[in-house]
Protein backbone atom coordinates (compact mmCIF):
# COMPACT_ATOMS: atom_id res chain seq x y z
CA UNK A 1 0.00 0.00 0.00
CA UNK A 2 1.38 3.26 -0.61
CA UNK A 3 2.31 6.05 1.94
CA UNK A 4 -0.79 7.70 3.41
CA UNK A 5 -0.36 11.69 1.62
CA UNK A 6 -2.21 13.78 4.25
CA UNK A 7 -4.46 16.63 2.58
CA UNK A 8 -4.67 20.21 3.97
CA UNK A 9 -7.25 22.13 3.59
CA UNK A 10 -5.79 25.73 4.35
CA UNK A 11 -7.61 29.36 4.99
CA UNK A 12 -4.85 32.09 3.93
CA UNK A 13 -5.88 35.64 4.44
CA UNK A 14 -5.36 37.79 1.55
CA UNK A 15 -2.78 40.55 3.04
CA UNK A 16 0.09 38.45 4.84
CA UNK A 17 -0.50 34.50 4.40
CA UNK A 18 -1.21 34.20 1.08
CA UNK A 19 0.96 36.48 0.07
CA UNK A 20 3.73 34.78 2.26
CA UNK A 21 2.60 31.26 0.33
CA UNK A 22 3.08 33.16 -2.81
CA UNK A 23 6.68 34.40 -2.34
CA UNK A 24 7.34 30.85 -1.32
CA UNK A 25 6.83 30.02 -4.98
CA UNK A 26 8.59 33.14 -6.31
CA UNK A 27 11.47 32.05 -4.06
CA UNK A 28 11.96 28.38 -4.65
CA UNK A 29 10.95 26.97 -1.50
CA UNK A 30 9.90 23.25 -1.46
CA UNK A 31 7.42 22.07 0.15
CA UNK A 32 4.97 18.89 -0.09
CA UNK A 33 1.92 19.08 -2.28
CA UNK A 34 -0.60 18.16 0.52
CA UNK A 35 -2.49 21.82 0.49
CA UNK A 36 -5.39 23.09 -1.10
CA UNK A 37 -5.43 26.69 -0.25
CA UNK A 38 -8.75 28.72 -0.07
CA UNK A 39 -7.66 32.50 -0.51
CA UNK A 40 -10.03 34.64 1.74
CA UNK A 41 -9.75 38.66 2.64
CA UNK A 42 -8.79 38.43 6.74
CA UNK A 43 -8.51 35.27 8.90
CA UNK A 44 -11.10 36.88 10.63
CA UNK A 45 -13.45 35.85 7.80
CA UNK A 46 -13.09 32.01 8.76
CA UNK A 47 -15.54 30.28 10.71
CA UNK A 48 -15.79 27.52 12.38
CA UNK A 49 -18.82 26.78 9.76
CA UNK A 50 -15.66 26.05 7.31
CA UNK A 51 -12.93 24.36 9.75
CA UNK A 52 -15.27 21.90 11.05
CA UNK A 53 -16.46 21.34 6.98
CA UNK A 54 -13.30 20.60 5.78
CA UNK A 55 -12.74 17.98 8.51
CA UNK A 56 -15.95 16.48 8.40
CA UNK A 57 -15.70 16.29 4.32
CA UNK A 58 -12.34 14.71 4.13
CA UNK A 59 -9.69 16.50 4.94
CA UNK A 60 -6.74 15.52 7.30
CA UNK A 61 -5.64 18.89 8.46
CA UNK A 62 -6.72 22.67 8.37
CA UNK A 63 -4.49 25.35 8.21
CA UNK A 64 -5.56 29.01 8.96
CA UNK A 65 -2.92 31.56 7.97
CA UNK A 66 -3.38 35.13 9.62
CA UNK A 67 -1.08 38.35 10.02
CA UNK A 68 0.81 38.43 13.09
CA UNK A 69 -0.90 40.32 16.11
CA UNK A 70 -0.93 43.65 15.74
CA UNK A 71 -0.42 43.37 11.79
CA UNK A 72 -4.39 42.81 10.51
CA UNK A 73 -5.15 44.90 7.63
CA UNK A 74 -8.67 44.94 9.27
CA UNK A 75 -7.16 45.76 13.00
CA UNK A 76 -8.25 42.73 14.76
CA UNK A 77 -9.80 40.02 12.19
CA UNK A 78 -6.86 37.79 13.36
CA UNK A 79 -7.34 38.09 17.44
CA UNK A 80 -11.33 36.85 16.38
CA UNK A 81 -9.97 34.02 14.67
CA UNK A 82 -7.89 32.90 17.31
CA UNK A 83 -10.30 33.10 19.65
CA UNK A 84 -13.36 31.25 17.12
CA UNK A 85 -10.87 28.50 16.96
CA UNK A 86 -10.10 28.53 20.40
CA UNK A 87 -13.93 27.86 20.91
CA UNK A 88 -14.36 25.16 18.20
CA UNK A 89 -10.50 23.59 19.56
CA UNK A 90 -12.23 23.20 23.29
CA UNK A 91 -15.39 22.20 22.10
CA UNK A 92 -14.01 19.29 20.00
CA UNK A 93 -12.13 18.48 22.74
CA UNK A 94 -15.28 18.16 25.10
CA UNK A 95 -17.07 16.07 22.67
CA UNK A 96 -13.78 14.07 22.66
CA UNK A 97 -11.85 14.74 19.68
CA UNK A 98 -8.53 15.66 21.21
CA UNK A 99 -6.86 15.17 17.74
CA UNK A 100 -4.64 18.57 17.09
CA UNK A 101 -5.35 18.56 13.52
CA UNK A 102 -6.37 22.55 13.02
CA UNK A 103 -3.42 24.38 12.95
CA UNK A 104 -3.78 28.63 13.59
CA UNK A 105 -0.04 30.05 12.32
CA UNK A 106 0.84 34.03 12.35
CA UNK A 107 2.89 33.98 8.97
CA UNK A 108 3.96 37.20 7.01
CA UNK A 109 4.02 38.44 3.70
CA UNK A 110 7.70 38.50 3.73
CA UNK A 111 7.96 34.81 5.53
CA UNK A 112 7.76 32.32 2.74
CA UNK A 113 10.37 30.02 4.23
CA UNK A 114 7.96 30.10 7.28
CA UNK A 115 5.17 29.20 5.58
CA UNK A 116 6.88 26.65 3.68
CA UNK A 117 8.46 25.45 6.72
CA UNK A 118 4.66 25.16 8.28
CA UNK A 119 3.28 23.15 5.85
CA UNK A 120 5.88 20.36 5.69
CA UNK A 121 6.23 20.03 9.52
CA UNK A 122 2.16 20.03 9.48
CA UNK A 123 2.40 17.38 6.48
CA UNK A 124 4.87 15.11 8.77
CA UNK A 125 2.64 15.54 11.71
CA UNK A 126 -0.67 14.55 9.99
CA UNK A 127 1.47 11.15 8.78
CA UNK A 128 2.31 10.37 11.80
CA UNK A 129 -1.23 11.01 12.84
CA UNK A 130 -2.83 8.69 10.28
CA UNK A 131 -5.89 9.80 8.24
CA UNK A 132 -8.72 12.15 9.65
CA UNK A 133 -11.67 9.56 11.84
CA UNK A 134 -14.00 12.29 11.27
CA UNK A 135 -13.84 11.85 7.66
CA UNK A 136 -15.40 7.75 7.84
CA UNK A 137 -18.05 8.59 10.22
CA UNK A 138 -21.13 7.39 8.07
CA UNK A 139 -23.75 8.76 10.17
CA UNK A 140 -21.72 12.29 10.86
CA UNK B 1 -29.10 49.47 47.88
CA UNK B 2 -32.14 47.92 46.61
CA UNK B 3 -35.34 48.57 48.81
CA UNK B 4 -37.10 45.76 50.51
CA UNK B 5 -40.85 44.96 51.46
CA UNK B 6 -43.58 42.87 51.88
CA UNK B 7 -46.92 42.16 49.86
CA UNK B 8 -49.54 40.75 52.75
CA UNK B 9 -51.34 38.04 51.54
CA UNK B 10 -54.92 37.43 51.96
CA UNK B 11 -56.65 34.28 52.25
CA UNK B 12 -54.11 32.26 51.96
CA UNK B 13 -53.54 32.93 48.05
CA UNK B 14 -50.36 34.63 46.67
CA UNK B 15 -51.25 34.57 43.42
CA UNK B 16 -54.14 37.47 44.44
CA UNK B 17 -51.70 39.54 45.94
CA UNK B 18 -48.95 39.41 43.16
CA UNK B 19 -51.95 40.11 41.04
CA UNK B 20 -52.91 43.10 42.75
CA UNK B 21 -49.69 44.64 43.13
CA UNK B 22 -49.41 44.18 39.35
CA UNK B 23 -52.85 45.85 38.65
CA UNK B 24 -51.81 48.49 40.74
CA UNK B 25 -48.05 49.46 38.56
CA UNK B 26 -51.05 49.46 36.10
CA UNK B 27 -53.32 52.35 37.73
CA UNK B 28 -50.89 54.51 38.52
CA UNK B 29 -49.62 54.19 35.00
CA UNK B 30 -46.06 53.07 36.35
CA UNK B 31 -46.02 51.10 33.10
CA UNK B 32 -48.18 51.26 30.09
CA UNK B 33 -49.25 47.34 29.79
CA UNK B 34 -47.39 44.63 31.51
CA UNK B 35 -46.30 40.88 29.84
CA UNK B 36 -47.02 38.31 32.48
CA UNK B 37 -48.12 34.47 32.13
CA UNK B 38 -51.88 34.02 31.89
CA UNK B 39 -53.66 30.89 32.53
CA UNK B 40 -55.32 29.45 29.48
CA UNK B 41 -58.96 28.69 30.03
CA UNK B 42 -58.59 25.49 30.08
CA UNK B 43 -56.56 25.28 33.44
CA UNK B 44 -53.85 23.37 31.94
CA UNK B 45 -51.32 25.29 30.89
CA UNK B 46 -49.98 28.92 30.62
CA UNK B 47 -49.24 31.84 27.83
CA UNK B 48 -47.68 34.79 27.70
CA UNK B 49 -49.96 37.63 27.52
CA UNK B 50 -49.49 41.58 27.39
CA UNK B 51 -52.17 43.19 29.67
CA UNK B 52 -53.10 46.72 28.89
CA UNK B 53 -56.21 46.87 31.15
CA UNK B 54 -55.81 46.30 34.93
CA UNK B 55 -58.84 44.91 35.19
CA UNK B 56 -57.94 42.15 32.79
CA UNK B 57 -55.04 41.09 35.31
CA UNK B 58 -57.84 38.86 36.97
CA UNK B 59 -56.38 34.84 36.23
CA UNK B 60 -52.67 36.00 35.69
CA UNK B 61 -49.96 33.60 37.18
CA UNK B 62 -46.49 35.26 37.90
CA UNK B 63 -45.85 31.87 39.41
CA UNK B 64 -46.61 29.80 35.76
CA UNK B 65 -45.30 26.64 36.05
CA UNK B 66 -44.80 26.00 32.19
CA UNK B 67 -42.19 27.65 30.37
CA UNK B 68 -43.75 27.14 26.51
CA UNK B 69 -41.88 29.83 25.07
CA UNK B 70 -38.55 31.81 26.16
CA UNK B 71 -39.60 35.09 27.24
CA UNK B 72 -36.66 36.68 26.56
CA UNK B 73 -37.86 36.20 22.37
CA UNK B 74 -41.01 37.69 23.30
CA UNK B 75 -39.27 40.86 24.97
CA UNK B 76 -36.74 40.88 21.90
CA UNK B 77 -39.89 41.10 19.93
CA UNK B 78 -41.75 43.54 21.93
CA UNK B 79 -38.46 45.79 22.56
CA UNK B 80 -36.64 46.10 19.52
CA UNK B 81 -38.45 48.16 17.19
CA UNK B 82 -40.21 51.44 18.39
CA UNK B 83 -41.41 50.78 21.84
CA UNK B 84 -41.49 54.03 23.50
CA UNK B 85 -43.73 53.01 26.40
CA UNK B 86 -42.72 51.60 29.27
CA UNK B 87 -43.69 47.90 29.24
CA UNK B 88 -42.74 45.51 32.69
CA UNK B 89 -42.17 41.90 31.85
CA UNK B 90 -43.27 39.38 34.72
CA UNK B 91 -40.02 36.68 33.92
CA UNK B 92 -38.36 33.15 35.48
CA UNK B 93 -34.79 33.86 36.44
CA UNK B 94 -33.55 32.15 33.22
CA UNK B 95 -35.61 34.44 31.02
CA UNK B 96 -33.78 37.56 32.51
CA UNK B 97 -30.68 36.10 31.59
CA UNK B 98 -31.84 35.61 28.37
CA UNK B 99 -32.38 39.50 28.07
CA UNK B 100 -29.41 40.11 29.51
CA UNK B 101 -27.64 38.49 26.72
CA UNK B 102 -29.95 38.96 24.10
CA UNK B 103 -29.25 43.14 25.18
CA UNK B 104 -25.38 42.14 24.13
CA UNK B 105 -26.36 41.09 21.08
CA UNK B 106 -28.58 44.53 20.32
CA UNK B 107 -31.42 42.29 20.38
CA UNK B 108 -33.66 43.68 23.23
CA UNK B 109 -33.63 47.72 23.99
CA UNK B 110 -33.62 47.48 27.97
CA UNK B 111 -34.91 51.57 27.70
CA UNK B 112 -38.16 51.25 28.15
CA UNK B 113 -38.20 47.23 29.79
CA UNK B 114 -38.96 46.50 33.27
CA UNK B 115 -38.16 43.26 34.44
CA UNK B 116 -39.91 41.60 37.20
CA UNK B 117 -37.82 38.65 38.07
CA UNK B 118 -39.96 35.89 40.40
CA UNK B 119 -38.10 33.14 42.72
CA UNK B 120 -38.54 29.92 40.32
CA UNK B 121 -38.78 26.54 41.85
CA UNK B 122 -38.48 25.16 38.41
CA UNK B 123 -40.87 24.50 35.28
CA UNK B 124 -42.57 21.56 34.39
CA UNK B 125 -43.41 20.37 30.49
CA UNK B 126 -46.26 21.67 29.11
CA UNK B 127 -47.49 18.21 28.34
CA UNK B 128 -46.46 16.87 31.76
CA UNK B 129 -48.45 20.11 33.53
CA UNK B 130 -51.45 19.82 31.11
CA UNK B 131 -51.44 15.65 32.33
CA UNK B 132 -51.05 16.59 35.73
CA UNK B 133 -54.24 18.81 35.42
CA UNK B 134 -56.45 16.25 33.68
CA UNK B 135 -55.76 13.61 36.44
CA UNK B 136 -57.61 16.36 38.79
CA UNK B 137 -54.56 18.30 40.61
CA UNK B 138 -55.62 21.96 40.06
CA UNK B 139 -53.17 24.49 38.94
CA UNK B 140 -54.01 26.66 41.87
CA UNK B 141 -53.38 23.67 44.63
CA UNK B 142 -50.99 22.64 43.22
CA UNK B 143 -49.12 26.14 42.82
CA UNK B 144 -49.93 26.46 46.24
CA UNK B 145 -48.12 23.12 47.79
CA UNK B 146 -44.82 24.49 45.77
CA UNK B 147 -45.12 27.64 47.09
CA UNK B 148 -45.37 26.26 50.17
CA UNK B 149 -42.46 23.86 49.90
CA UNK B 150 -40.27 26.79 48.52
CA UNK B 151 -40.29 28.36 52.07
CA UNK B 152 -38.14 25.88 53.33
CA UNK B 153 -36.07 25.70 50.02
CA UNK B 154 -37.77 22.02 49.04
CA UNK B 155 -39.48 22.40 45.58
CA UNK B 156 -41.55 18.80 45.08
CA UNK B 157 -43.06 17.43 42.29
CA UNK B 158 -46.24 15.63 42.47
CA UNK B 159 -45.73 11.89 42.58
CA UNK B 160 -45.01 10.71 39.04
CA UNK B 161 -43.86 13.95 37.72
CA UNK B 162 -40.91 15.52 37.75
CA UNK B 163 -39.43 19.18 37.32
CA UNK B 164 -37.75 19.46 33.35
CA UNK B 165 -34.59 18.49 33.14
CA UNK B 166 -33.15 21.62 33.21
CA UNK B 167 -35.10 23.00 35.76
CA UNK B 168 -33.51 20.53 38.06
CA UNK B 169 -29.66 21.39 37.56
CA UNK B 170 -29.86 25.38 37.27
CA UNK B 171 -28.16 26.80 39.76
CA UNK B 172 -29.30 30.26 39.03
CA UNK B 173 -33.10 30.11 40.74
CA UNK B 174 -32.21 33.86 41.82
CA UNK B 175 -33.44 36.80 39.06
CA UNK B 176 -32.07 39.86 39.27
CA UNK B 177 -34.70 42.02 38.63
CA UNK B 178 -35.74 45.66 38.61
CA UNK B 179 -38.25 44.53 40.77
CA UNK B 180 -38.25 40.82 42.35
CA UNK B 181 -40.42 39.05 43.79
CA UNK B 182 -39.47 36.78 46.34
CA UNK B 183 -40.38 33.48 47.57
CA UNK B 184 -37.56 30.94 48.72
CA UNK B 185 -37.90 31.75 52.58
CA UNK B 186 -41.09 33.37 52.64
CA UNK B 187 -44.55 31.60 54.42
CA UNK B 188 -46.39 32.16 51.51
CA UNK B 189 -49.61 31.87 52.79
CA UNK B 190 -49.02 35.49 54.60
CA UNK B 191 -46.83 37.66 52.37
CA UNK B 192 -44.25 37.11 49.81
CA UNK B 193 -41.26 39.54 49.41
CA UNK B 194 -40.37 42.06 47.62
CA UNK B 195 -37.49 43.63 46.64
CA UNK B 196 -36.98 46.90 43.77
CA UNK B 197 -34.03 49.13 42.60
CA UNK B 198 -33.57 52.15 44.69
CA UNK B 199 -35.05 55.13 42.06
CA UNK B 200 -38.11 53.14 40.68
CA UNK B 201 -38.72 52.42 44.50
CA UNK B 202 -38.71 56.25 45.10
CA UNK B 203 -41.36 56.41 41.89
CA UNK B 204 -43.58 53.80 43.67
CA UNK B 205 -43.52 55.30 47.21
CA UNK B 206 -43.99 58.20 45.62
CA UNK B 207 -47.34 57.34 43.91
CA UNK B 208 -48.85 55.63 46.97
CA UNK B 209 -48.16 51.69 45.63
CA UNK B 210 -46.57 50.97 48.56
CA UNK B 211 -44.44 51.71 51.83
CA UNK B 212 -41.28 49.84 52.68
CA UNK B 213 -40.03 48.59 55.67
CA UNK B 214 -38.87 45.50 56.97
CA UNK B 215 -36.04 43.17 56.15
CA UNK B 216 -36.02 39.27 54.34
CA UNK B 217 -37.10 36.61 56.67
CA UNK B 218 -33.19 35.44 58.47
CA UNK B 219 -33.62 31.90 57.12
CA UNK B 220 -33.86 33.42 52.86
CA UNK B 221 -30.08 33.16 52.90
CA UNK B 222 -29.92 29.55 54.13
CA UNK B 223 -32.72 28.13 52.21
CA UNK B 224 -31.32 29.65 48.69
CA UNK B 225 -28.06 28.30 49.80
CA UNK B 226 -29.91 25.06 50.18
CA UNK B 227 -31.68 24.70 46.94
CA UNK B 228 -28.62 26.13 44.77
CA UNK B 229 -26.42 23.49 46.12
CA UNK B 230 -28.57 21.10 45.77
CA UNK B 231 -29.67 22.19 41.94
CA UNK B 232 -25.75 22.83 41.62
CA UNK B 233 -24.83 18.75 43.00
CA UNK B 234 -27.74 17.38 40.40
CA UNK B 235 -25.91 19.35 37.45
CA UNK B 236 -22.36 18.34 38.58
CA UNK B 237 -23.96 14.15 38.36
CA UNK B 238 -25.37 14.79 35.08
CA UNK B 239 -22.17 16.35 33.50
CA UNK B 240 -20.51 13.65 35.10
CA UNK B 241 -23.36 10.81 33.72
CA UNK B 242 -23.39 12.57 30.07
CA UNK B 243 -19.67 12.91 29.86
CA UNK B 244 -19.37 9.30 30.40
CA UNK B 245 -21.81 8.50 27.26
CA UNK B 246 -20.10 11.28 25.35
CA UNK B 247 -16.78 10.23 25.05
CA UNK B 248 -16.28 10.62 21.50
CA UNK B 249 -17.64 11.95 18.34
CA UNK B 250 -18.90 8.10 17.36
CA UNK B 251 -20.77 8.04 20.65
CA UNK B 252 -22.18 11.36 20.47
CA UNK B 253 -23.21 10.15 17.08
CA UNK B 254 -24.67 7.31 18.97
CA UNK B 255 -26.58 8.93 21.16
CA UNK B 256 -28.21 11.55 18.99
CA UNK B 257 -28.89 8.93 16.14
CA UNK B 258 -32.28 9.82 16.04
CA UNK B 259 -31.93 13.54 15.86
CA UNK B 260 -34.40 14.00 12.46
CA UNK B 261 -32.44 17.12 12.02
CA UNK B 262 -36.00 19.22 12.33
CA UNK B 263 -34.20 22.49 13.69
CA UNK B 264 -36.28 22.83 17.09
CA UNK B 265 -34.09 23.23 19.32
CA UNK B 266 -32.51 26.49 17.10
CA UNK B 267 -35.89 27.88 16.73
CA UNK B 268 -36.61 27.63 20.47
CA UNK B 269 -33.43 28.82 21.48
CA UNK B 270 -33.65 32.41 22.76
CA UNK B 271 -29.63 32.86 22.16
CA UNK B 272 -30.11 31.65 18.29
CA UNK B 273 -31.39 35.13 17.01
CA UNK B 274 -30.15 34.92 13.48
CA UNK B 275 -32.54 36.13 10.70
CA UNK B 276 -31.32 33.50 8.32
CA UNK B 277 -29.51 30.59 10.21
CA UNK B 278 -26.72 29.18 8.35
CA UNK B 279 -27.82 25.95 8.09
CA UNK B 280 -31.33 27.32 6.35
CA UNK B 281 -29.57 28.30 3.60
CA UNK B 282 -28.13 26.75 0.22
CA UNK B 283 -24.56 25.61 2.04
CA UNK B 284 -26.98 22.89 3.17
CA UNK B 285 -28.07 22.24 0.55
CA UNK B 286 -26.22 19.65 -1.03
CA UNK B 287 -25.69 18.52 -5.12
CA UNK B 288 -26.99 14.58 -5.71
CA UNK B 289 -23.15 13.91 -6.84
CA UNK B 290 -22.10 15.06 -3.68
CA UNK B 291 -24.37 12.67 -1.72
CA UNK B 292 -22.90 10.09 -4.16
CA UNK B 293 -19.36 10.98 -3.31
CA UNK B 294 -19.90 10.72 0.38
CA UNK B 295 -21.74 7.33 0.16
CA UNK B 296 -18.59 6.15 -2.00
CA UNK B 297 -16.19 7.50 -0.17
CA UNK B 298 -17.86 5.81 2.82
CA UNK B 299 -19.51 2.79 1.74
CA UNK B 300 -23.10 4.22 2.97
CA UNK B 301 -24.35 7.43 4.52
CA UNK B 302 -27.10 7.97 6.98
CA UNK B 303 -29.84 10.09 5.63
CA UNK B 304 -30.36 13.27 6.09
CA UNK B 305 -26.91 14.25 6.43
CA UNK B 306 -25.23 16.95 8.77
CA UNK B 307 -26.14 16.02 12.50
CA UNK B 308 -22.20 16.22 13.11
CA UNK B 309 -21.97 20.16 11.93
CA UNK B 310 -25.50 21.21 13.02
CA UNK B 311 -24.90 20.62 16.65
CA UNK B 312 -20.99 21.42 16.64
CA UNK B 313 -21.83 24.62 15.07
CA UNK B 314 -25.05 25.90 16.39
CA UNK B 315 -22.90 25.33 19.59
CA UNK B 316 -19.76 27.22 18.44
CA UNK B 317 -22.20 29.56 17.68
CA UNK B 318 -23.77 29.98 21.06
CA UNK B 319 -22.32 28.11 23.19
CA UNK B 320 -20.87 30.95 25.32
CA UNK B 321 -23.94 32.42 25.91
CA UNK B 322 -26.18 29.53 26.79
CA UNK B 323 -27.97 30.12 29.28
CA UNK B 324 -29.13 26.40 30.04
CA UNK B 325 -33.51 27.45 29.88
CA UNK B 326 -33.40 23.94 28.39
CA UNK B 327 -35.95 25.05 26.39
CA UNK B 328 -33.88 22.95 23.19
CA UNK B 329 -34.87 19.96 25.00
CA UNK B 330 -38.42 20.56 25.58
CA UNK B 331 -39.07 21.53 21.95
CA UNK B 332 -36.65 18.10 20.78
CA UNK B 333 -39.21 15.74 19.15
CA UNK B 334 -36.47 12.69 19.76
CA UNK B 335 -36.01 13.96 24.10
CA UNK B 336 -32.42 13.98 22.61
CA UNK B 337 -30.63 15.61 25.80
CA UNK B 338 -29.84 19.00 23.94
CA UNK B 339 -29.58 21.23 27.03
CA UNK B 340 -27.60 18.62 29.13
CA UNK B 341 -25.15 18.55 25.64
CA UNK B 342 -24.80 22.50 25.89
CA UNK B 343 -24.56 23.30 29.12
CA UNK B 344 -22.24 20.10 29.98
CA UNK B 345 -19.67 21.75 26.90
CA UNK B 346 -20.68 25.18 27.36
CA UNK B 347 -19.56 25.02 31.31
CA UNK B 348 -16.14 24.76 30.16
CA UNK B 349 -15.75 27.19 27.33
CA UNK B 350 -17.74 30.06 29.12
CA UNK B 351 -14.77 29.10 32.20
CA UNK B 352 -12.41 29.77 29.01
CA UNK B 353 -12.95 33.21 28.82
CA UNK B 354 -14.04 33.50 32.87
CA UNK B 355 -17.69 34.41 31.54
CA UNK B 356 -21.08 33.64 33.20
CA UNK B 357 -24.17 34.24 30.71
CA UNK B 358 -27.08 36.60 32.42
CA UNK B 359 -23.99 37.89 35.15
CA UNK B 360 -24.32 41.23 33.60
CA UNK B 361 -25.44 43.18 31.19
CA UNK B 362 -22.28 45.45 30.62
CA UNK B 363 -19.79 42.44 30.05
CA UNK B 364 -18.92 41.48 26.70
CA UNK B 365 -20.10 37.93 25.26
CA UNK B 366 -16.14 36.18 24.38
CA UNK B 367 -17.05 36.01 20.68
CA UNK B 368 -17.44 39.59 19.90
CA UNK B 369 -14.33 40.80 22.05
CA UNK B 370 -10.34 39.47 22.36
CA UNK B 371 -7.99 39.98 24.29
CA UNK B 372 -4.46 41.00 22.83
CA UNK B 373 -2.48 38.95 25.58
CA UNK B 374 -4.16 35.67 25.60
CA UNK B 375 -4.29 32.47 23.43
CA UNK B 376 -0.91 32.28 22.80
CA UNK B 377 -0.73 29.91 19.49
CA UNK B 378 3.02 29.57 19.86
CA UNK B 379 2.87 28.02 23.23
CA UNK B 380 0.46 25.37 21.56
CA UNK B 381 -2.65 26.66 23.97
CA UNK B 382 -4.96 26.12 21.24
Amino acid sequence: MSEFEPRIVAFLCHWCTYTGADLAGTTRQQYPPSIRVIHLMCSGAVDSIYVLKALIDGADGVLIGGCHPGDCHYQTGNYKARRRLAILKGILNQMGFTEDRVLLKWISASEGKLFADTVTKMTNDLKKMGPNPMKQLWNA
Amino acid sequence: MAKQTVLKVSEGRPEKAIQGFLKSLLEKEVVEAILVPKGLPSGDGFAQTLIHDPEKMDGMCALSLTMPVQSAKVASHLSIKNLNKKVAAVLKACEIRGIVELAKFLQVKLDNLLLIGVDCPGTFEVSDYSKMVQEGKEGEKLAGEILTGMERGETVAPQGYTFRPACRMCEYPIPKADIHIKLFGYKAEEEVGLEIEEKLGKELEEKGLLSFSGNEPSSRNEVVGKVVAERTKKRDAVFQEFRGIVKDLQSFLDRFSTCIRCHNCMVACPICYCKECVFKTAVFEHEGDQFLRWADRKGGIRMPTDTLIFHLIRMSHMVTSCIGCGLCDSACPSRLPVATLFRSVGEKIQKMFNYVPGRDVNEVPPVATFKEDELKIESGSI
